[in-house]
């Protein structure tokens, strides 16, 4: 049941994760990118969780879950290695 | 009913969760691209969240939503605060057309600005 508001909101967060792409591709400084992929690891969440909406599998929020957690502390590992290397 | 509103809600996350994208590609400097990117992907994910729960009223649906919900309205605050002390600390350039830098001199510098 791909109904038209979620076909409208999975393109939206594409389009947001290919933006987010771009400034990850870009970005000057080092905090720039983690920022980048802090977000992108936040859409695929998304992008996760209207999967699960669709299809009314469970896995999807599980998957969910873990991708949320692996981001997080992928993050503050980079941020920790900003604070000692300098960006 | 139940249709539509999950319809509206699914909406608005993934258009917070655009504007999340928009202001990390448009913003200018290191800090106002990291408040666009967690406040909007912040509320975006639980309104997503809200429609998958309202869409699929079982237990195991929305414990899971809940938990996803409450997890993330955690991490993000703290996963900001970090990012932004590191490139605090590591003297990231901030934007021309800021009027209040409270970060210490010793650390930014005479003319960061």
């Amino acid at each position: 049941m791909l109904s038209v508001p979620v076909l409208i909101a999975l393109t939206m967060l594409a389009v947001a994760a290919s933006l987010t792409f771009l400034r990850l591709a870009k970005g000057p400084t080092l905090p720039d990118r983690v920022i980048a992929i802090d977000l992108i690891g936040v859409l695929l969440v998304c992008i996760l969780v209207v999967m699960a909406g669709i299809t009314a599998l469970q896995a999807f929020l599980d998957v969910a879950m873990v991708v949320a957690l692996i981001s997080f502390v992928g993050t503050v590992a980079y941020a920790q290695y900003i604070e000692r290397e300098g960006s | 009913m139940i249709e539509w509103l999950s319809g509206g809600l699914i909406i608005a996350g993934a258009t917070l969760a655009l504007l999340a994208g928009v202001g990390v590609l448009r913003m200018p400097d290191v800090f106002t691209r990291m408040q666009a990117s967690t406040k909007a992907s912040t509320l975006g994910l639980g309104c997503l969240l809200a429609a998958v729960a309202l869409r699929n009223p079982e237990v195991s649906f929305v414990v899971r939503a809940a938990s996803i919900g409450a997890f993330m309205l955690l991490t993000t605050a703290v996963a900001a605060h970090i990012i932004a002390r590191a490139a605090a600390r590591s003297g990231a350039p901030i934007w021309k057309g800021t009027l209040v830098d409270e970060r210490p001199r010793h650390i930014t510098g005479p003319d960061t600005k």
